[in-house]
């Protein structure tokens, strides 16, 4: 995968489950995010194949592959003008008819969303009236309110404090655990995504494994994704430590 | 009707609305003034604002950018080129032959004839290249190379020439004939087809094209129908009402700081009545002195208007986009 001229990392296969959720990591400009669109169908794929249940994506119309696969992605939105209500309801396209007219089926999904994100209180609100972590989760309820098997989310935590890193990826697991929904996302939270993700995929441009987080961490993967000599992992504490 | 009744010639409202009634009135002379020449102006009017309107519109939810108008594309500037041409340029070559060419109908043709070829070549870019902002640029430019020609060819032009010229630049609704009218109405109407069309994907539109993409919208596609739509929206009211500066811009501000949405199947329709009102009150001003002189309508549109649009943000303090 990468651009027509430029290979940006290749030799990469990995397949998640149902209700399994799974984060890539790797260093800064490794293809996290260029491996995330090509997923989500945003850019071509140079080789190999992605599939669905078996379904090769590229042959997926657009309004089909839109109601399995839905996107969470690091750029803004283009009007900040959207109530939170209006943009949530906007992932309900691929089911609306030519008009985009919401049906009562329609509007109770909407709402399930939004219940789901805590965002009840903040139906009428317009998204510059926001705050990173509220934006980001009305992004999510987006998502989710498009109802598809899969959700993929590009680096989900950045821009936010703590606490709420931690709110939004339990909040991701609990979403895959409980709705069996497919989530996958890019995430540098390394040590948070070791304690709630189900797998993980660490982009390093060579072997770049996929298992367990124990697993890898067996298999000492982790100890090899930055230079030993500025940080180094603990493989007791699943935590990393820097080298003074 | 109040429009209607307002003209060089003065007549009195009670007597419009007689003969817009069918009514008999003394003087037959105000009947065929009004029914062929402000019936149609009004109508013009009505058109052209709505289509400009909308235009503007689908540029701003395209490129995503406050400041685009119907015009970013060069359509303006292809059918500038083409009125120059026509001018001007043929007098360059042909001599007196020109004098007897150029009336109000080839004049239509040949801007028509300007925008369409910038509006291919610009979709002819548009298939080579993936980013919309280039698109933006791309058409710009081509409005430069035209806006070039142009001066070229007025630096050359005798000045009988070239205030014909301008004053196609000014902008007119008047002097359309009722077929003329009808077929202009036609484009018009095809080009809120197509925008209708679109509306589901300009909503798309305004989370990003990414986020538009995802959701289904079938990215390729509905560019080029809101590219078309706004072609032959924008191409024949240049063809026919000389390039009408601002309402483009200034209605789908307007609107949005009155109705407070983003989503276009209210917008659209918005739009569209917002933009036949600006302008027909905008032409009413023209025709306000009561003299034979009647002002451009060009000046009115931005004089006018623009206060209006700066009264409307500074007193919300913020651009609703």
């Amino acid at each position: 995968m990468g651009y027509p001229n430029k290979l940006v990392c290749k030799n990469i296969s990995f397949s998640v489950g149902i209700g399994k959720c799974t984060a890539i990591v790797g260093v800064n400009g490794i293809g996290k995010s260029t491996l995330l669109r090509t997923l989500g169908k945003l850019q071509p794929l140079l080789g190999g194949s992605i599939c669905i249940d078996g379904t090769s994506i590229g042959e997926m119309k657009p309004h089909q592959f839109a109601k399995r696969t839905s996107v969470v992605l690091t750029e803004p939105v283009a009007s900040k003008n959207l109530t939170v209500q209006e943009l949530v309801a906007l992932g309900r396209q691929p089911y609306t008819n030519w008009l985009g007219n919401l049906t009562p089926y329609d509007r109770k999904k909407v709402g399930e969303a939004l219940d789901v994100l805590e965002l009840n209180d903040l139906g009428d609100k317009k998204c510059f009236e926001l705050s990173d972590g509220q934006l980001q989760r009305v992004l999510i309820a987006r998502a989710l309110a498009q109802d598809t098997d899969i959700i993929l989310l590009d680096e989900p935590t950045t821009h936010l404090d703590l606490f709420h890193k931690v709110k939004i990826l339990k909040l991701l697991k609990s979403i895959a655990h409980h709705t069996n929904k497919t989530l996958v996302f890019t995430t540098h939270e390394i040590e948070m995504a070791i304690q709630l993700c189900d797998t993980m995929l660490i982009l390093d441009g060579n072997e770049n494994r996929f298992d367990q987080p124990c697993k890898l961490i067996e298999n000492k993967a982790f100890e090899r994704l930055f230079p030993t000599e500025t940080v180094q992992f603990d493989a007791a504490t699943g935590t990393f430590r820097i080298q003074k | 009707m109040v429009n209607i009744s307002l003209g060089s010639v003065a007549i009195s409202f009670s007597d419009t609305l007689k003969t817009l009634f069918g009514l008999k009135i003394d003087n037959p002379s105000w009947e065929y003034i009004i029914w062929n020449y402000r019936v149609p102006k009004a109508f013009t009017a009505v058109l052209a604002g709505a289509g400009l309107g909308l235009s503007g519109l689908l540029m701003q939810t395209l490129f995503r950018n406050p400041l685009a108008g119907p015009f970013v594309l060069g359509i303006s500037s292809g059918a500038s080129l083409g009125a120059a041409i026509l001018i001007m340029g043929i007098t360059l070559f042909a001599g007196v032959l020109s004098a007897t060419f150029i009336n109000d109908v080839s004049l239509a043709i040949a801007s028509s004839l300007g925008s369409f070829l910038v509006l291919f070549l610009v979709i002819g870019v548009a298939t080579r290249v993936k980013d919309t902002m280039a698109l933006l640029i791309i058409g710009l430019m081509f409005g430069s190379i035209t806006t070039a020609v142009v001066s070229v060819l007025s630096y050359f032009a005798d000045s009988e020439k070239l205030q014909q010229y301008v004053f196609w630049t000014f902008g007119s609704m008047g002097g359309l004939s009722w077929p003329q009218l009808g077929i202009f109405s036609a484009m018009i109407l095809v080009g809120i087809l197509l925008s209708i069309s679109t509306i589901k994907s300009l909503n798309g539109y305004l989370l990003g094209e990414n986020y538009a993409q995802s959701l289904g919208v079938n990215l390729k596609t509905s560019r080029y129908l809101i590219i078309i739509a706004t072609g032959i929206l924008a191409g024949s009211i240049t063809a026919f009402a000389g390039p009408i500066a601002f309402i483009g811009l200034a209605v789908p501000h307007l609107t949005r700081q009155i109705f407070d949405t983003t989503d276009h199947k209210i917008l659209v329709p918005a739009v569209l009545i917002y933009g036949s009102c600006i302008l027909l009150i905008c032409d009413m001003i023209a025709q306000l002195p009561g003299q034979a002189a009647v002002l451009p309508i060009n000046a009115i549109t931005s004089i006018m208007g623009a206060p209006v649009v700066i009264w409307l943000l500074v007193r919300k303090r913020k651009m609703i986009f």
